[in-house]
């Protein structure tokens, strides 16, 4: 019996891993019934994979049987694989047992489609009102919605839930009718769309009425899978972009195709999974959601590609070069995060700072900006006078050459975004 | 001027207190483990006196935020060398300066007593990621650990609030003390068990399906693995090769 559960475990969280969402945080959910578990605002990393990625919640699929025939899913039908599908109760039992021992944050619950979509759907949900209403449980849920559910299932289930997904999987609906001809962009925006509408009625509805229950309050997500279609970084970004705007999505999760066979449509097995270039996409994604960049300032006709040797707010200051230097002592706070070396935390200290009198380079220093970096594209108190302007290839070789060691020493690290 | 107290944040704020009462000049603060006694320097012992700390800590309630409050409080638990003067200099400095004087980050106990906050800050967040329980076999789920930093007191909100429907027992092999939570309220435990007796729980104590959960726990680790990612800096980057002894997944 143990056995089993633990062979169905191997083969239903190898099968749930390339998701790579596994965010517990946004969620406020109180233990208020004395039961197990509570939301984290900022989230819990119980522990990290040997490949650097945290690990927060126990993520599993309920089964990956399927009849559907994605190219790029290694439970798609046609894929020659060991089947297995956990009870509810097994999904609970698993659940509860491993939050009691701090190993987790909570479930992210997600299946292959059996039967039908609702079939699976409506399995989901049982397992999370079981453990919401019988086991009172209290801890973190991601749940992974399925294409074609009902509105009244999805509905149900955003009840019980903090945080929904459905994955875009391809970043074009060309890219994603040539590996999964079945499926189409469409059948992820009606979904996002109808929670989206839920999330902002539920809402409206608490404000006036305190007992209305919370309805996904920790926002949607979605995941899309890149190099394993030939798009652009161009296409990518705004295709996540506009989802990020049509759906307030809380993120969009870059996922670099991980080879699984030998589909003449894809990359074959043994390809370097593309994660520099994922990184290059997340911090691509930052700039545009917390530096005040519109995405075509990032990539555009002229540069549908991300820079791979550097990262794409320097590239874009060195695009720019005659919006520099910036006057660190009266530039607006929107400006000065767009200096190369300076990020989020360090720019508002040099608001606050400022108020007390004119910056020096000591001072910046200390403030914690990257100097050396930053130092191209600013002038402070004591700016040294310089003879001659640099050009942007000049500045971009400078910087290179510092930078050089680091970066060849750990090619795949999450660089640091500035 | 040397000011000896017992090393309780009691007796440090008494020594604060009775500065102000003197006001000797320039001292510096021991605790009696480490002053080694001077002949050339003139010492005073402080006892630690409960009204006057309580006068001290509400005072300083008044100047300061709870943020700084409690990364006051922090730094006095990290327990470091250093530390004791560095909160003694800082409790005066707050007091002879005007609202506000904590942002002056060029002051350097201000600055010793925001990073050391932050790194018992830190060691708390990781204890709350690490800590890994195992079910006894009369229900209590237990977990031993040694940190670097007291952080126990700081834990007790966090699993008070999360585990309320299970008891749970955190114990400091290191300080020899530890949290009991018995389904009502968490109450300071002493165990007279000898310690290496704590430090692994030995088989037949433990709940009969305990090394069935470890176990899946520890087949869950692998399989959620993507070999083809492989990046072990960044791993040990995240998880410390001194916690590993904590992890069932690393065991
Ligand atoms: S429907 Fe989902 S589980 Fe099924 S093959 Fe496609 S991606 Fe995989």
């Amino acid at each position: 019996m143990s056995e089993r559960l633990i062979q169905k475990l191997n083969i239903l969280a190898d099968a749930a891993k390339y998701d790579v969402s596994c965010s517990s945080s946004g969620s406020d959910r109180k233990n208020t019934n004395k039961g197990l578990g509570n939301g984290h605002q900022s989230g819990i990393c119980h522990t990290y994979t040997e490949d650097g990625r945290c690990v927060s919640l126990l993520k599993i699929l309920l089964t990956n049987h399927c009849i559907f025939d994605c190219a790029y899913c290694v439970s798609r039908r046609s894929n020659d694989i060991e089947r297995a599908a956990f009870t509810v109760d097994e999904v609970v039992e698993l659940t509860m047992n491993f939050y009691r021992r701090n190993y987790i944050e909570g479930l992210f619950l997600s299946s292959g489609i059996f039967k039908s979509a609702d079939f699976t759907m409506e399995r989901l949900l049982r397992a999370v009102k079981k453990l919401r209403l019988e086991e009172n449980y209290n801890g973190y849920i991601h749940l992974k919605t399925i294409p074609g559910a009902s509105d009244e299932l999805i509905t149900e289930a955003g009840l019980y839930v903090d945080r929904m997904s459905i994955n875009l999987e391809m970043p074009t609906e060309a890219g994603l009718k040539l590996l999964a001809p079945e499926k189409s962009h469409q059948d992820v925006i009606k979904p996002l769309g109808f929670v989206k509408n839920q999330i902002v009625q539920f809402k409206e509805e608490k404000k006036l009425i305190k007992s209305v229950p919370k309805f996904v309050p920790a926002g949607q997500s979605t995941q899309m899978v890149v190099g394993a279609t030939p798009e652009t970084d161009k296409d990518i970004m705004y295709t996540a972009a506009s989802f990020y705007k049509s759906f307030s999505l809380k993120r969009v999760y870059y996922s670099g195709y991980i080879p699984i066979s030998n589909d003449s449509r894809m990359p074959i097995l043994g390809t370097q999974p593309p994660l520099l270039r994922e990184n290059r996409l997340y911090q691509t994604d930052w700039l545009m959601r917390f530096y005040g960049f519109d995405v075509k300032e990032l990539l555009n006709d002229n540069n549908p590609h991300l820079d791979t040797d550097i990262d794409p707010k320097l590239s874009w200051a060195l695009r720019n070069m005659h919006l520099f230097p910036i006057d660190i002592n009266t530039a607006d706070y929107q400006l000065i995060l767009r200096i190369p070396g300076i990020g989020i935390g360090s720019a508002q200290k040099i608001i606050q700072a400022r108020k007390f009198g004119k910056l020096y380079v000591h001072q910046l220093k200390k403030i914690g900006i990257a100097y050396n970096r930053a130092k191209h594209f600013i002038t402070c108190a004591d700016t040294p006078f310089q003879l001659k302007d640099f050009q942007s290839h000049q500045i971009k070789g400078f910087i290179l050459a510092e930078s050089q060691s680091k970066y060849l020493k750990t090619p795949h690290e999450q660089l640091l975004l500035f | 001027m040397i000011y000896i107290f017992d090393g309780t944040l009691e007796g440090l704020l008494t020594a604060v207190f009775e500065w102000f009462e003197r006001k000797p000049g320039v001292a510096t603060l021991k605790s009696k483990g480490t002053h080694q006694p001077d002949a050339f320097m003139p010492s005073f012992e402080v006892q630690s006196d409960r009204e006057k700390a309580d006068r001290v800590w509400r005072g300083l309630a008044q100047k300061l935020d709870r943020a700084w409050m409690r990364r006051a409080y922090c730094a006095y638990l990290s327990e470091l060398p250093q530390i004791h003067h560095d909160l003694f200099q800082f409790i005066i400095y707050i007091f002879q300066n005007p609202h506000g004087a904590a942002q002056n980050y060029g002051h350097p106990q201000v600055l010793s007593i925001t990073q050391t906050a932050r790194k018992v800050e830190r060691e708390k967040h990781r204890m709350e990621a690490f800590i890994r329980f195992q079910k006894t076999a009369d229900g209590i789920f237990y977990c031993g650990i040694d940190p670097d930093f007291n952080v126990i007191p700081l834990l007790v909100n966090h699993f008070k609030n999360r585990y309320a429907d299970q008891q749970w027992i955190i114990y400091d092999l290191k300080r020899h003390y530890g949290l009991f939570y018995d389904l009502q309220t968490v109450e300071e435990i002493e165990m007279g068990t000898d310690i290496s007796l704590l430090k692994k729980t030995s088989q037949n104590l433990l709940d009969e399906k305990e090394n069935l959960y470890a176990d899946l726990w520890k087949n869950y680790f692998k399989s959620t693995n993507i070999v083809a990612r492989k990046n072990t800096k960044l791993h040990t980057q995240h998880v410390p090769k001194r916690y590993w002894k904590y992890l069932t997944e690393k065991l």
